[in-house]
């Protein structure tokens, strides 16, 4: 709560000059709200964007960098969202950015406790872009609640590289730059599975495709766009 | 929930005192040295004047005065933020606020403006329909932020101070406090209830808000990032506004024409619109000087009654007490003066955080007018009550 030099427009005015060069890859970090996004960040940058208990704490995005051996990240916390299907401004922020903002690689951070839930945004992301990695965050909840989660067997089903965090102690984040690393130099490759709609979908995006000569990734986004 | 409330500010206003009165010394020591200084370097008088009586004493009384309750009551806050408990306020005020026919995630964004009406105008944000947004940004100002919140605090304990002297003191001035957060409330959901009656008509849509679980805060880096991130900010806008705040009131109460000041003369032009709602021209005179920031209504207010223009020391509350009696002041008047301040307009940076949230000005100018016709008619009518 309460404005700081991070949350008013100075750190944004000074991130519209960051130079292009001064950064190799930029991340994005997606995710539910309330799970955990800023905390991701703000441990990876040293940044300190306000955290809070509550579902709704960021509503704008915040920029910040962060390098691992050889490479510089600029990473983007970006506001919370159940679906890329937006219902208020700050979820329009949060959709704007993973369709439009071309970041090189999204980082869907979910929430341990909850998975299932939270693999839909997931699932909607993969239609979207093709670098993803899911961070299962909140790990030391799910353990108090006796849950186990299978990383092999996600990254398996999903395809994507699935790393486990607890993103209140640092340590254990390293996983996570460690594979964000390798797949933004290409040593790993994540290949999202994505939902095959039935055929009258996959019919009707084809001739759509056709007769707008539009990639299907574009109609995709207008999709989601005009939703409401 | 009230009971949290009230203990928070009690725990601030107890706690608040020690450090205040320890910056205060601290001020005046430094003040002493700054004077010998100024005498060494053989500065003329009113250069002296202007940059010790005007400039520093309002800078000093703001830290001291703003600081220590700050320090305090954004900790505190925050621990709540982060235990999970304001969702659950939105939880239990969601019933109120579908009656007057807005969002229950206005209460979110109403916590948030006890930090900043600002960062509440912007919090706005997470709220679905368009018609509710605006709501929730018009009746923002209706909770103190960190600029009002010391304010209410420091007249409450002058109040109770010139009356009581036990140790109940503090207890009582946290009622006082809690009370008027209570009345803020309750006007947001009155306003916001007109609000959609008449200009913004439509039905309050149902919201769906994910109930975190309780977590444990991360205590010492709360209390390390609330002091670092909010007491340096707070500092800095105090030093940014408050030191030609009072260079220029500092000339106002100096300049004198026809043998009255220049404060005196506006405080006098203001003196009938004041006098209808209980006020003084001082009183009124304060807080529009004070739009660039409502820190510095006290310190100019205190300024235009010490005629010469000087600062007093913050030594205790009854001395100010003392002075405020003097011109006039009765119990009525603090009151009002409580009521006044709580729905005052504004301060310059919400209004444009306002006009950048909503794209344009008829809402920045509606959400300066509406407390304004709102406190009016409150106090107007508590006077004929009376």
């Amino acid at each position: 709560m309460g404005f700081t030099n991070s949350t008013t427009d100075f750190i944004e005015y000074k991130n519209s000059f960051v130079k292009k060069n001064e950064y190799d890859f930029t991340i994005a970090l997606a995710g539910n709200p309330n799970v955990g996004k800023s905390t991701v960040f703000n441990t990876l940058t040293g940044m300190h964007q306000h955290t809070g208990n509550w579902p709704g704490k960021t509503v704008s995005t915040a920029s910040g960098f962060c390098k691992y051996k050889d490479k510089n990240f600029l990473l983007v916390d970006i506001p919370g969202t159940y679906s890329l299907m937006s219902n208020s401004e700050e979820e329009e922020i949060a959709r704007d950015y993973i369709c439009f903002g071309n970041p090189t690689l999204t980082v869907v951070v979910v929430d341990a406790t909850c998975l299932e839930r939270n693999l839909n945004l997931v699932y909607q992301i993969f239609e979207i872009t093709k670098n993803v990695i899911v961070c299962v965050n909140l790990l030391d909840e799910a353990e108090k609640k006796g849950i186990k989660i299978n990383f092999k067997q996600l990254s398996e089903e999903l395809g994507v590289p699935v790393v486990g965090t607890t993103a209140s102690k640092p340590k254990t984040l390293k996983k996570l730059l460690d594979t964000i690393y390798n797949v933004c130099t290409g040593s790993i490759t994540s290949n999202p599975k994505k939902v095959i709609y039935s055929s009258v979908i996959e019919n009707c995006l084809d001739s759509l495709e056709e007769k707008l000569n539009y990639s299907r990734l574009f109609i995709k986004m207008d999709l989601f766009k005009i939703n409401r | 929930m009230f009971c949290f409330l009230g203990l928070i500010f009690w725990l601030t206003i107890t706690g608040a005192n020690y450090p205040s009165k320890m910056l205060s010394n601290l001020f005046s020591c430094i003040e002493i040295e700054l004077l010998k200084l100024f005498n060494f370097l053989n500065s003329p008088e009113w250069l002296t004047g202007l940059f010790i009586d005007g400039a520093f004493k309002t800078l000093a009384w703001i830290v001291a005065v703003m600081l220590p309750p700050m320090a305090i009551f954004f900790p505190l806050f925050t621990i709540l933020e982060d235990l999970g408990y304001l969702p659950r306020i939105a939880f239990n005020l969601d019933k109120y606020f579908k009656k007057a026919g807005c969002s229950g995630k206005q209460s979110l964004t109403m916590c948030m403006g006890f930090g900043c009406n600002a960062a509440g105008v912007t919090g706005a944000r997470i709220i679905d329909s368009p018609r509710e947004k605006l709501l929730s940004i018009l009746t923002n100002t209706f909770v103190p932020c960190n600029g009002k919140f010391p304010f209410l605090i420091c007249i409450a304990s002058i109040l109770i101070s010139s009356f009581f002297t036990n140790s109940f003191t503090s207890v009582l001035s946290a009622l006082i406090v809690l009370c008027l957060i209570i009345f803020g409330i309750f006007m947001t959901l009155i306003i916001s209830r007109i609000l959609s009656k008449t200009i913004l008509k439509g039905a309050p849509s149902s919201f769906i808000l994910e109930l975190p679980p309780y977590r444990k805060p991360q205590i010492s880096k709360i209390i390390v990032r609330s002091i670092f991130d909010r007491t340096l900010f707070v500092l800095g806008r105090a030093i940014l506004v408050a030191v030609p705040a009072g260079i220029v009131i500092w000339l106002f109460s100096n300049i004198s024409i026809n043998g009255l000041s220049i404060l005196s003369y506006i405080a006098n032009f203001l003196n009938p619109f004041a006098k209808l709602i209980g006020l003084d021209g001082y009183i009124l005179t304060a807080f529009i000087l004070g739009i660039p920031a409502n820190e510095i209504v006290l310190p100019i207010l205190l300024m235009g009654y010490m005629n010469a223009g000087t600062l007093v020391g913050l030594e205790d509350y009854s001395t100010i007490g003392t002075i405020l009696f003097q011109n006039g002041w009765t119990v009525i008047t603090f009151i009002n003066v409580m009521i006044f301040s709580l729905l005052h307009f504004p301060c310059a940076t919400t209004i444009l955080t306002i006009k950048k949230e909503t794209n344009s000005w008829k809402w920045a100018l509606l959400s300066f007018t509406l407390p304004t016709i709102c406190r009016y008619f409150n106090l107007l009518s508590y006077k004929f009550l009376l």
